[in-house]
């Protein structure tokens, strides 16, 4: 697949994606492509197992209402202002989900150990909390650089998802990807397999060569492949490109209280594509 | 205008910021859908005092340039001085559990999750717990599950514990030593009995607890004047309950009392 080739449409890309992959998606102040999620419901994706970077919000309640997830793990799943997450709250209630809760700094850690290819991080906090009974991959070991006096400190193993999938502003003829500040989205790209992303619009030229963009660029070395999706965040925010639009997450959170709710909501933004063309 | 408990809540807090026998507080961190305490932050920085604010949910102005991770980055350090937390549920140790009730994780009722509490509450030198709903069902004896500890034993690395825990109702001083929470001041119209009836955990009362003073004129005219301008953006519907500022920015007559020239920014939302 070459970078953002003119056939690339958020459903190609959704296409590419196996059933059953590790997703990464950031949360929903932070560049999710809702875009990709929308696609991989068409698709009809099955058993995926999502993770949130490091807290998850309306890509994943959607996907797990679409039943499209097997497991989540995450820092924490609501809809912001909307509330808390209802197809997520339905689906852990009824056991058809498996949920791994994290806390945020270790998801950002064990990204970051794949980052710099080790086999994990170190994290301080805890030890004592149930999040770490519950994950019998992480291990407390005494800090073997200490002196002697007791010092446990908790091991979390590297972790490299499969793909990951972002909303970028906009991406150029070299393949990179503008995500501004929002570095962990970077962090993300360089510990994945596959990075997936959308973008509002492509840019001549090469991103690098502008000193005042290439700090927020993930670089094409990441990126394996690239469409437009104009308001592909959307109905989250994009930095400041667009708002959060409150009143269609309300709307959801309405809707996706119950499975009939849930299903009239898909048919109308999500399997009606022209409708969902419109507001993207 | 009457004082609300919202007014009073933020003065308090902003009381609790600056008590001088805590550690200093230089650099305060407020997470998403907090206006309360992101209020009683402003308070304590427009009264003069110098505090660098790290506001994470603010849409334009984000604080940090390397995303999420920079401020537990910066935690880890102990750079951040002081944070709040909450919880659906608080029990008598100051355990918190923001993952849910019944058996983990959480197949009760569901909470969000544990955002990055299992780390703040370690590695800041203080924190304030700060939930509104102060009922059994909130201040329980014990936590179902615990997202993160109130105390940890002799051995595990941790700079700080609660401060203390503010509600509607009271304020209770924490004390790590014991693990247990002492009762502070009473908000006007609770009494020593309605608050025991409201908490599901025991609770030390000394001979004479007081009462939680009002905010005074010029903390009131602070946060529904310059203080309301700043959180307007982030928090338009807490401003407009609250303060009576209607959602495009512009003072209702006579609210706040100042006596100083707009600047462009009270009209800018």
């Amino acid at each position: 697949m070459t970078l953002h080739t003119p056939g690339h449409t958020p459903d190609s890309l959704a296409a590419t994606v196996p059933d059953g992959a590790l997703l990464a998606l950031p949360p929903d102040n932070s560049l999710p492509s809702v875009a990709l999620a929308r696609a991989l419901i068409r698709r009809g994706a099955k058993n995926l197992r999502l993770l949130g970077v490091p807290v998850s919000g309306f890509a994943t309640d959607l996907l797990i209402g679409a039943g499209c997830v097997a497991e989540v793990e995450t820092s924490a799943v609501s809809l912001g202002e909307a509330g808390f997450a209802p197809r997520f709250s339905a689906a852990l209630k009824a056991g058809t989900i498996k949920v791994r809760d994290a806390t945020c700094p270790a998801i950002h850690s064990m990204l970051q150990a794949t980052e710099k290819g080790i086999p994990f991080m170190a994290l301080r906090g805890l030890i004592g909390s149930d999040i770490l009974r519950n994950r019998p991959d992480w291990r407390v070991v005494p800090n073997p650089m200490g002196d002697g006096v007791s010092d446990p400190i908790v091991l979390l193993p590297a972790l490299s998802p499969d793909v990951a999938l972002i909303h970028g502003v906009m991406a150029d003829e070299a393949g990179n990807v503008w995500v501004g500040r929002r570095r962990e989205c970077a962090t993300l790209a360089h510990a994945s397999k596959r990075v997936l992303a959308t973008v509002e619009r492509l840019v001549q030229g090469d991103m690098l060569e502008d000193e005042r963009l290439a700090p927020g660029l993930i670089s094409g070395t990441y990126i394996e492949a690239v469409a437009v999706a104009e308001r592909g965040a959307w109905p989250v925010a994009l930095l400041d490109e667009y708002a959060f639009d409150a009143a269609h997450v309300a709307e959801y959170a309405r809707l996706a209280k119950t499975e009939a709710g849930f299903a009239e909501y898909l048919a109308r933004y999500v399997f009606n594509t022209r409708a969902q063309a419109a507001a993207e | 205008m009457t004082i609300k408990l919202e007014e009073r809540l933020a003065a308090t807090l902003a009381r609790l910021i600056l008590d001088p026998a805590a550690p200093p507080a230089r650099h305060i961190a407020v997470g998403a859908a907090s206006p309360i305490p992101a209020a009683a932050c402003w308070l304590v920085k427009k009264q003069g005092h110098p505090v660098r604010l790290s506001l994470l949910h603010k849409r334009s102005g984000n604080p940090f340039s390397e995303g999420s991770r920079e401020l537990f980055d910066l935690t880890g350090q102990g750079r951040i001085d002081l944070f709040f937390l909450g919880g659906g549920q608080i029990d008598g140790q100051a355990n918190l559990n923001l993952v849910g009730t019944g058996e983990w994780p959480g197949t009760g009722v569901r909470f969000p999750g544990s955002f990055g509490s299992a780390f703040m509450y370690f590695m800041t030198p203080r924190t304030i717990l700060f939930r509104e709903e102060h009922s059994p069902r909130v201040l329980v004896p014990k936590v179902d599950n615990i997202s993160a500890p109130g105390v940890s034993e002799p051995g595990v690395f941790r700079r700080g514990t609660a401060q203390a825990l503010v509600t509607g109702k009271c304020v209770f001083s924490f004390h790590p030593d014991q693990a247990r929470f002492s009762l502070a001041s009473i908000h006007p119209g609770e009494t020593i009995e309605t608050i025991r009836a409201a908490t599901g955990f025991d609770f030390d009362v000394a001979d004479d607890v007081p009462q939680t003073p009002d905010p005074t004129e010029a903390e009131l005219a602070l946060l529904r004047g310059p203080i309301c301008d700043e959180m307007l953006e982030t928090y338009p519907e807490f401003c407009a309950r609250v303060f009576g500022r209607p959602s495009d920015g512009r003072r209702p007559e006579g609210a706040g009392g100042l006596n100083r020239p707009a600047s462009t920014k009270d009209f800018a939302a």
